[in-house]
C-alpha cells in the first residue's frame, strides 16, 4: 500500500495552494454555477407554463432548488479526501438501505422504492447510489494500476452489479440501469482496454432476446409501444403519440410562452414531471430546445474540463463519470419523451417537477466542486 | 519487500483519462445532435402534419366498448342479454361551468345527492381528456325528452345508448348464473382500464364473474376529428370491438322453473347435475333476487332491504349454504364401511332404540327411539339399515371406521373441498379429521364425535352443491367429476382450472350395487308393514314411472337434551329441522344426480323427497323404459298397511 508515495504526500500545507480567484476561496466553481442558474431559470419559466400558471408549485419548485444549493454548498467545502475515506462506508450504508427497502420497503405502484421513518422522512436509497456507485468504483480504482487489470475490473463490476440487482428487483429497471451506466462510465474512463469494451458490447447484443424473456410485461409493453405506438393508442401508447404532438406542433418558434395546447388540454401526461421537454418544445419550438440542449452541453463541457483538471485519479473518475451520467439522464429523457427510447421513469435534469432527483444532481455537482477546488497547483 | 516495487505511472493514467474524457466529450456531442435531428425532424419536417393533429383538427381517440358475450342455457333459452340502455354523459371539457350544468340538471330531472357524489368520483378517475364520463344510467324516455330539448342550453351533456347486461328470466338464474355489477372505485384500481373503457360494468359474481375474461370482449378505439371545442366532426378509422364469448351452460331453464317452484317459497336449494358430464342442470337458491336491479346501480334502499332481509335473499344457499348432511351421509358411510372390510353386507345389529359407547352413560338415539323404550329396527342389516336409515347401525358402523377412515374415504367424493370448475363463490363445506379438530379447537378427537358423523351431524358440514357432487359419483359408479356450469362456446376456453379428480375406484362393484339398490328401495320398497318400508315410500314411491334411487336427511338444527324428544310444536320455525333429499334416476342410467335442502323443513323423506320427485319427473318426462327393465320392486305385496308418518314426529334423522 505504501508505493504511491506522491499522492500520499500530506495534503499540502495553504501556502501551496492557489487561492487567487474568489470562486476558489469559497470553493465554488464560477462557471458551473453560473450554467446551473441558467438552466434552472429556464426551466423554472416552463414549468410554470406546465403547471398550468399557479405559483404554489412553482414555490415549492423554488424552496427544493434552494435546499438543492445548499447542500451543493457544503458539500463543496468537504475536502475530497473525505470522500475517499468514507467512500467505502458509504456504499456499504447504502447497500444495506438497499436491502432495508426489499423488506420494509413502501410501496407505490406496485413497486417499493421508499424508505420510510413515518413523520421524519421518506427517501430512496437508490437516489444515493446514483452518487455511490461512481464514487466507490473512483476509490477502488485510485490506488490500483491503470488501465484495470482484468481481477480488477471482475471487483468493479461486482460493485455495480450489488445495488444495480437489488434496485433491479424493486423493481426499478429504469434506474438500475442508469446507475449501472453510471459505473460503467467510471470503468471506460479509468482506460478499459477497447477489447473489453467491444467484448461486452456484444456480448450484451447477443443476449437482447434472453433480457425479452425476463422482462416484466409493463417493461416489454413500454418496448413494443416505441416500436408501433398507433399499436396501443389507448394505453401505452397514448403518452408517446401526445408528446410526439406537442413536440411537432411547436414548430421552429414554438406556440409562444404559455400558449401550448396540447399541455394546457390535458393531452400531455405528466406534463410537469417526465414530459416536460414536450411543454418546453410545444411552446418555445426548436429554438428553445437548441437553447436547452447547448446550455447541458456547456455544462458537461465545464465537467469534462474540471475533470481533466483533476489531480489524482479519484478526482478524475468521480467528476468525470457525474459529468457524463448527467449527459445519459438528459439523453434517455429527451430521447423518450422523443420516442427514439422506450418510457423509462427518468425527469430531465434540473427541469422536471419534484425535488429528489435536483438534491442528488446538486450533490454531485458539489462534489465536483469541492474536487476542482482542493487542488494544490495549477497545472 | 517482497513484492516489486510497482509505482503508478501517473502521467500515464491521466494521459489516458484525457483521451478517454475527450472521446466521451465527442460521443457526447453526437448524441447531443442525434436529439437535435430527431427535434428538427419532429418540429420541421413533420411541423404540419403534427401542427394539423395538434393544432386546428384535434384528433381524438374513443374507445369502441365490446359488446357483452350472451348466455344461454343447455336448449337456447337465452339467460344473459344486452338491451340498448340510455346514459347521460358529461364530457367536462366542453362543460363551461360544471356545477351550473349539475344544477340546472338536477332543476330538469332530478339528481340525487349519492348520484353526484359518484359522477365526481368517476369524473376525477377519468382516462383521457375529451373522455364522455356517465352521470346517469337507465333514463326514462322523459328524462331522455327533457334532456334532448334543453340541449342547447347544455353544451358537454349527451344522451348516449349503450348496452347493458339484462337478465330476461330474473330471480329464478340469479344464483346460478350471478351478475355484473357497476365498475366501482375498488374494481377500478384492479382492473385493465385500457380493456374497460367505455364499459361501466363488469361480471361480479357467479358464471358472470368467473368467465369474466371471456365474456368481456376487446376494445375497438375509432379515431375522430374534433373540432376546439372537442364536438365530432368526422370519423377517420376505426377498428372495431370484439364481442365477447357467447356461453351455453349446462342448466337446463326449464327445469331450474321447476325446481324453483316445487320449492314453494320455502327457504331451500335444489342442485342437479348430470353424472355423465358434471353439468349442472339446476342451482336453485331460494329465496333469490332479481339481478337487474344491480345492473342499473340498486338504490340503497332496495339494497338495505335485500341485505338484511332475515332469509338473506343475496346469499347463495346452493353453493354457500354448509350445514349437516344428516342421513344423505349414511350411504358413503357405508360404502367405507364395505370398501375397508369393517362391515359385510351380511353383518347385522340388533337395535334396540339407542346405542351407548362402552363406559359411557350417554344415549345416542335411533330417530324413532321413544321415552318408553319400544323404539328400534330390530335387526338390521346394511341395507335395512339405509332404507329405513338405522341410525344406531351407523353409529356402531362410524365407532368402528374412526374417524381416519371416515376421512380419508368420503374426502374421495368431494367432500370438504370446493370441486366446482367455474362457481368461484362455492364453499369447501368441512369434513372434520384428527388434524383439524387439534388444530381448530384444540382438543382431540373423542370416539364420541365419530358417533355423531356416522349419521352426518356433528361437525361435518356440506353444501348441496357438494352433496349433489358426491351422489353424482355414486351414480357414476365412482367415476369423478368435477361440477361444471359451462357446457360450450363458441370461442376456445381453456379450462386452466380443471381440477383432475380422482375416480373412487376402491369399491367393488357388488358393493356398488348393494348400495344403489338400497337407496331403490328407499323410494320403491312399500306395502312392506309398518317398519318395513323404504322412508320415503309412502310419500314419493307408489307410482314412480322410472327407477330412481334416493336417501333423506333430517338435520337437527338445535341440540336436544338428554332423555328429551324432540317436539315440532315447542320449536320456533326457525328451529326446526333441516329437511335434505338426494336422488339419482334412472337407476339403471343415471342422467340426473340431486341435492335437495329445504331449511327448517322439517322431514327429509315428507319435505325433501317429493320436490326431488317433481324435478325428476320433469327431467325424465320423456323418460322409456329399456326393454323390459327392472321392475319397481315391492310392487306386488298387496299389503294395504298405511304407514303415514314413520315416527313419532314424522322425522327421520
Amino acid at each position: 500500500m505504501s508505493q504511491d508515495f506522491v499522492r500520499r504526500m500530506p495534503y499540502g500545507s495553504s501556502s501551496l495552494q492557489r487561492k487567487s480567484m474568489i470562486g476558489e476561496k469559497l470553493h465554488l466553481d464560477v462557471a458551473l454555477i453560473l450554467l446551473l442558474v441558467l438552466i434552472c431559470s429556464f426551466g423554472l419559466v416552463v414549468l410554470y407554463s406546465a403547471v398550468g400558471r399557479e405559483t404554489a408549485p412553482l414555490m415549492s419548485q423554488l424552496v427544493k432548488i434552494g435546499m438543492a444549493t445548499l447542500a451543493m454548498l457544503v458539500m463543496a467545502q468537504i475536502a475530497p479526501v473525505f470522500y475517499l475515506r468514507t467512500a467505502p462506508w458509504l456504499y456499504l450504508l447504502g447497500l444495506v438501505m438497499l436491502v432495508l427497502v426489499l423488506f420494509f420497503g413502501y410501496e407505490v405502484n406496485g413497486s417499493a422504492r421508499w424508505l420510510r421513518v413515518p413523520g421524519v422522512f421518506t427517501f430512496q436509497p437508490a437516489e444515493i447510489m446514483k452518487l455511490m456507485v461512481p464514487m466507490i468504483l473512483a476509490w477502488y480504482f485510485h490506488d490500483r494500476h491503470l488501465p484495470p487489470r482484468p481481477k480488477h475490473l471482475f471487483w468493479a463490476c461486482v460493485m455495480i452489479a450489488i445495488p444495480v440487482v437489488l434496485i433491479g428487483v424493486q423493481p426499478d429497471l429504469g434506474t438500475a440501469l442508469l446507475i449501472g451506466a453510471a459505473g460503467l462510465l467510471v470503468i471506460l474512463l479509468a482506460g478499459i482496454s477497447w477489447r473489453y469494451v467491444f467484448a461486452a458490447l456484444g456480448l450484451g447484443l447477443m443476449s437482447l432476446p434472453a433480457l425479452w424473456f425476463v422482462m416484466r410485461d409493463y417493461q416489454r409493453q413500454r418496448v413494443l409501444t416505441l416500436l408501433n405506438p398507433e399499436s396501443d393508442p389507448l394505453g401505452s401508447g397514448w403518452n408517446i403519440i401526445q408528446s410526439k404532438t406537442a413536440i411537432g406542433s411547436g414548430g421552429l418558434f414554438g406556440k409562444g410562452i404559455f400558449q401550448g395546447t396540447q399541455s394546457h388540454l390535458d393531452f400531455l401526461p405528466e406534463s410537469q414531471t417526465d414530459f416536460i421537454i414536450a411543454v418546453l418544445a410545444e411552446e418555445w419550438g426548436l429554438i428553445g430546445v437548441v437553447v436547452l440542449l447547448t446550455l447541458y452541453t456547456l455544462l458537461t463541457a465545464r465537467g469534462v474540463v474540471m475533470a481533466a483538471q483533476a489531480q489524482d485519479t479519484f478526482g478524475r473518475l468521480l467528476t468525470g463519470s457525474i459529468t457524463f451520467t448527467f449527459f445519459v439522464y438528459v439523453f434517455v429523457n429527451i430521447g423518450m419523451v422523443s420516442g427514439i427510447l422506450p418510457v423509462v421513469g427518468v425527469p430531465l435534469p434540473l427541469v422536471s417537477y419534484g425535488g429528489t432527483s435536483i438534491l442528488t444532481l446538486f450533490a454531485g455537482f458539489g462534489i465536483m466542486m469541492s474536487i476542482h477546488t482542493h487542488r494544490r497547483i495549477t497545472l | 519487500m517482497t513484492e516489486p516495487l510497482a509505482l503508478k505511472n501517473h502521467s500515464g493514467e491521466s494521459q489516458i483519462f484525457l483521451e478517454r474524457a475527450v472521446l466521451g466529450f465527442g460521443m457526447l456531442i453526437v448524441l447531443t445532435l442525434v436529439l437535435l435531428a430527431r427535434m428538427f425532424y419532429l418540429q420541421i419536417v413533420q411541423h404540419d402534419l403534427y401542427a394539423t393533429l395538434s393544432d386546428r383538427n384535434r384528433i381524438q381517440v374513443q374507445s369502441v366498448p365490446p359488446i357483452r358475450g350472451l348466455i344461454y342455457d343447455r336448449h337456447g333459452t337465452l339467460i344473459a342479454d344486452n338491451v340498448p340502455s340510455y346514459t347521460l354523459t358529461i364530457t367536462k371539457e366542453r362543460v363551461r361551468d360544471m356545477d351550473a350544468t349539475i344544477d340546472q340538471l338536477d332543476a330538469m330531472i332530478g339528481l340525487s345527492d349519492d348520484e353526484i357524489e359518484s359522477f365526481k368520483k368517476r369524473l376525477a378517475r377519468r382516462q383521457r381528456p375529451l373522455e364522455s364520463v356517465p352521470m346517469l344510467l337507465r333514463l326514462t324516455p322523459q328524462e331522455i325528452a327533457r334532456v334532448s330539448v334543453n340541449r342547447h342550453l347544455l353544451p358537454g351533456v349527451e344522451v348516449e345508448a349503450r348496452l347493458v347486461r339484462h337478465y330476461p328470466l330474473g330471480e329464478l338464474m340469479a344464483h346460478a348464473v350471478g351478475s355484473v355489477r357497476r365498475i366501482n372505485e375498488e374494481d377500478a384500481r384492479s382492473i385493465d382500464t385500457v380493456a374497460y373503457s367505455g364499459t361501466n360494468h363488469l361480471g361480479k359474481i357467479g358464471v358472470e364473474r368467473f368467465y369474466e375474461h371471456q365474456l368481456l370482449g376487446k376494445v375497438g378505439y375509432q379515431r375522430v376529428e374534433t373540432d376546439a371545442r372537442g364536438r365530432v366532426m368526422k370519423a377517420l378509422d376505426a377498428t372495431p370491438s370484439q364481442p365477447g364469448a357467447n356461453l351455453v351452460l349446462h342448466v337446463d331453464a326449464g327445469l331450474q322453473q321447476i325446481a324453483s317452484e316445487a320449492l314453494q317459497g320455502r327457504r331451500g336449494a335444489v342442485v342437479a347435475i348430470e353424472p355423465a358430464t358434471g353439468g349442472i342442470l339446476a342451482l336453485v337458491s331460494n329465496p333469490s333476487y332479481d339481478p337487474n336491479l344491480f345492473v342499473a346501480g340498486i338504490d340503497a334502499t332496495t339494497y338495505a332491504a335485500l341485505r338484511d332481509s332475515v332469509d338473506v335473499p343475496l346469499f347463495n344457499r346452493a353453493i354457500q349454504g354448509q350445514y349437516e348432511p344428516g342421513s344423505t351421509l349414511k350411504p358413503f358411510i357405508a360404502l367405507a364401511g364395505l370398501v375397508t372390510g369393517t362391515v359385510t353386507p351380511e353383518f347385522s345389529i340388533e337395535d334396540s332404540g339407542s346405542f351407548q359407547l362402552p363406559n359411557s352413560s350417554r344415549l345416542y338415539r335411533d330417530w324413532n327411539w321413544t321415552k318408553q323404550g319400544h323404539g328400534g329396527h330390530g335387526t338390521v342389516n346394511l341395507q335395512k339399515a339405509i332404507y329405513r336409515s338405522c341410525n344406531v347401525y351407523f353409529y356402531s358402523l362410524a365407532v368402528k371406521l374412526g374417524i381416519d377412515r371416515i376421512h380419508e374415504n368420503l374426502s374421495l367424493f368431494g367432500f370438504g373441498q370446493n370441486t366446482a370448475i367455474d362457481l368461484p363463490e362455492a364453499r369447501d363445506g368441512l369434513l372434520p379429521s384428527r388434524r383439524w379438530k387439534e388444530t381448530s379447537r384444540r382438543e382431540p378427537w373423542y370416539p364420541g364425535d365419530s358417533v355423531n358423523i356416522g349419521i352426518g351431524q356433528g361437525d361435518i358440514l356440506v353444501t348441496p352443491l357438494q352433496l349433489a357432487t358426491a351422489v353424482a359419483v355414486i351414480a357414476n359408479r365412482g367415476k369423478m367429476l368435477a361440477p361444471k356450469m359451462l357446457k360450450s362456446s363458441n370461442v376456445e376456453i381453456p379450462m386452466a382450472a380443471v381440477l383432475t379428480l380422482p375416480d373412487v375406484d376402491k369399491i367393488s362393484p357388488e358393493d356398488w350395487q348393494l348400495v344403489i339398490e338400497s337407496m331403490g328401495m328407499v323410494v320403491h320398497r312399500g306395502n312392506m308393514g309398518f317398519g318395513e318400508n323404504g322412508t320415503a315410500w309412502a310419500y314419493i314411491g307408489r307410482d314412480v314411472p322410472y327407477r330412481m334411487a334416493g336417501k333423506s336427511g333430517t338435520a337437527q338444527v338445535v341440540g336436544i337434551a338428554q332423555g328429551e324428544l324432540y317436539d315440532e310444536d315447542d320449536l320456533t320455525e326457525r328451529q326446526r329441522k333441516n329437511a335434505w333429499f338426494v336422488a339419482f334416476a334412472p337407476v339403471e342410467k343415471p342422467t340426473i344426480a340431486l341435492a335437495v335442502l329445504v331449511e327448517n323443513g322439517g322431514g327429509g323423506s315428507e319435505f325433501g323427497a317429493p320436490i326431488a320427485r317433481k324435478v325428476l319427473d320433469y327431467y325424465l318426462r320423456d323418460y322409456q323404459p329399456e326393454v323390459s327393465a327392472m321392475a319397481p320392486a315391492g310392487k306386488p305385496a298387496g299389503s294395504q298397511v298405511r304407514v303415514l308418518a314413520a315416527g313419532p314426529n314424522g322425522a327421520q334423522l
